[in-house]
């Protein structure tokens, strides 16, 4: 549990228990903040083999406080990795098949260079010192991790929410290097609400003593209570009134009756306080606030002259988008304006909107119709592609 | 889907009519049924509009580039002659606004192929008259109070709407009660009285 805490934080951060690729000097990492990242390193995992041909490489990209374990246990909570459902032997992203590869975010903080780093220049953790990180940034470090392979077409990149901006990203920054394309309840923006939620999260973790402007492990704690906060409020918004309703409904936390105060009376007080203290034993409160500003930033049309066709303009790239009919955070018409951009710009795209009350998160779950048209869609991508069943 | 399934012989008239490697959009795709028999023969670029959403699903887990759409609403989207081939089959009676549709089907493939059933056919004609009710066969199942089929033609009502548009007919195919062609040489009346559906391919 305690695997994060104050002096062990820096462990994963510089010396991850994954795979690790450095950069120095000679290659350092552009950012749209008009500075230059360097050195900097990218924690990864990969699963499966990579084919002579180097054509069956998909690209998972992780969403806002995922990481690169996706399909390993995960070294700091030791539970399954986060979309083990859906990648590893014999699952629907097959890694008997595939070469999976999936890195943690530049700005994240299990092991690729973030706020938890050691700024090398001060030999204490970055915090607030590291530039502000786009998507963009975080997918032209993983540009450079896929030359690292050697490959230079991905079969498929795909993720959701934040990984499925990274997504879009790969596919407008990129295309010639994408053969298909998988972003799964996102959008092409964050929209004011979302923003909205995230300035909450945020304004949550610099209210807390401890935050200390950002540079807390100079005294040696963590803004545990405002993260806590944070990602209780997030949490919500990843789930939906309906799917709330059918978990706790109103049901009391091991009591008959109200106590008139203020303990965790009901359920679902006591599952969000339960979510927010497992969260600050796992993640790092400046990343968090890295992390909630890149999903900010993003907006693809903004970087075409505000129209988000010319982001995919000539493309070649195979896509399916997939949405949810409960999902608040990005609802099916944020999906449905890529889909038209797509279109607009001659593109292949399937687009399915799945019925679920399980809200954004379903895209973690086991949802059959999901899993159906991800395999649907791969195996169509892989017959095009002339990789082999 | 807006017509009985098991009477769909006019997909391969329509498939008939398209070359391999084309790049096909077709609109109200449905189960996918044309758009798979189009990729297995023919080798086709296919994409497909369909508005409901089991079947959009459906598609997309067969593999094929399917999105949830309307007809009425989203081919503004498409860019101009963004395809070789733009298929409304069995679709243009469902549409709520038929002549914009098949405008946008011209501006968007450099031809459009359209399948439809004729109520101008002698069954409905008769079925009206002999009854005095709306004709409910076993090609047009409905009843007139829970029709998706909201704008039936005829042969004759549809060759006068392509007129209107500026639309040159290249090709027409009239079908019988058995599937069967009508002779080429027969003239529209007879067409639009024998043929139990039609298939026209159009280019502008």
């Amino acid at each position: 549990m305690a695997a994060l805490r104050a002096g062990k934080t820096n462990n994963e951060a510089d010396q991850p228990s994954s795979p690790v690729l450095r950069f120095g000097p000679d290659k350092p990492l552009k950012l749209d903040a008009g500075t230059l990242l360097s050195p900097f390193q990218i924690a990864y995992q990969t699963y499966g083999t990579l084919n002579d041909a180097r054509s069956n490489a998909i690209l998972v990209c992780h969403a806002l406080t995922g990481d690169q374990h996706v399909a390993n246990t995960n070294p700091v909570t030791g539970k399954p990795g986060w979309w083990e459902v859906l990648v590893g032997p014999g699952k629907i992203i097959d890694t008997n098949r595939f070469f999976v590869i999936c890195s943690n975010v530049i700005g994240g903080c299990l092991g690729s260079t973030g706020p938890a780093s050691t700024n090398p220049a001060t030999g204490k953790p970055y915090g607030l010192d590291l530039p502000i990180i786009t998507i963009r940034d975080m997918v032209r470090a993983q540009q450079m991790l896929i030359d690292h392979f050697g490959i230079e077409k991905l079969f498929c990149v795909l993720g959701g929410s934040m990984g499925g901006m990274q997504v879009l990203q790969w596919a407008s920054s990129y295309p010639e290097r994408v053969f298909s394309a998988l972003p799964i309840a996102t959008g092409a923006r964050h929209s004011s609400q979302n923003i909205a939620f995230h300035e909450v999260g945020r304004q949550a973790v610099m209210a807390d003593p401890d935050w200390h402007g950002g540079k807390y492990f100079d005294y040696d704690k963590r803004p545990e209570k405002g993260l806590a906060v944070a990602r209780m409020a997030a949490h919500i918004t990843y789930l939906s009134e309906a799917a709330l309703h059918r978990k706790f409904g109103r049901n009391l936390q091991d009591r008959e009756a109200l106590t008139f105060g203020f303990d965790a009376d009901f359920q679902i007080e006591s599952y969000l306080r339960h979510q927010g203290m497992t969260f600050v034993d796992r993640f790092d409160a400046n990343s968090y606030l890295y992390m909630t500003r890149s999903m900010d930033y993003f907006d693809l049309a903004a970087d075409h002259g505000g129209r988000l066709a010319d982001a995919f303009a000539g493309t070649k790239t195979r896509f399916c988008l997939v949405s949810f009919t409960s999902d608040w955070l990005f609802p099916t018409e944020e999906s449905r304006s890529i889909v038209h951009a797509l279109n607009a710009a001659g593109a292949s795209v399937s687009f399915v909107e799945i019925e679920t009350d399980r809200g954004h998160d379903a895209f973690l779950l086991d949802e059959p119709e999901l899993f159906a048209a991800i395999n649907g869609f791969i195996g169509s991508a892989a017959r095009a592609r002339g990789l082999a069943s | 889907m807006s017509v009985n399934r098991d009477q769909r012989v006019d997909l391969e008239v329509v498939a008939n009519l398209i070359p391999p490697q084309s790049r096909v959009l077709d609109v109200g795709s449905g189960d996918g049924s044309l758009l798979e028999l189009l990729q297995d023969t023919k080798q086709v670029d296919g994409r497909g509009l369909e508005l409901s959403q089991r079947g959009v699903n459906e598609c997309v887990a067969r593999g094929l580039s399917v999105i949830q759409g309307d007809a009425d609403k989203d081919l503004e989207f498409y860019p101009d002659k963004g395809f070789d081939f733009v298929v409304l089959s069995q679709t243009l009676q469902a549409t709520r606004n038929p002549k914009l549709v098949l405008d946008e089907l011209l501006r968007i493939g450099n031809r459009a192929i359209v399948s439809f059933p004729n109520f101008g056919h002698w069954r409905v004609r008769l079925s009206l008259l002999l009854n005095g009710r709306m004709p409910v066969t076993k090609d047009l199942p409905y009843s007139w109070y829970d029709t998706p089929n909201i704008h039936f033609c005829t042969i004759r009502d549809f060759v006068n709407l392509c007129d209107e548009l500026g639309a040159t007919v290249e090709k027409a195919t009239a079908l019988d009660a058995n599937g069967q062609k009508i002779g080429l040489s027969m003239p529209w009346w007879f067409w639009n009285f024998f043929g139990q559906q039609a298939v026209f391919l159009l280019r502008r």
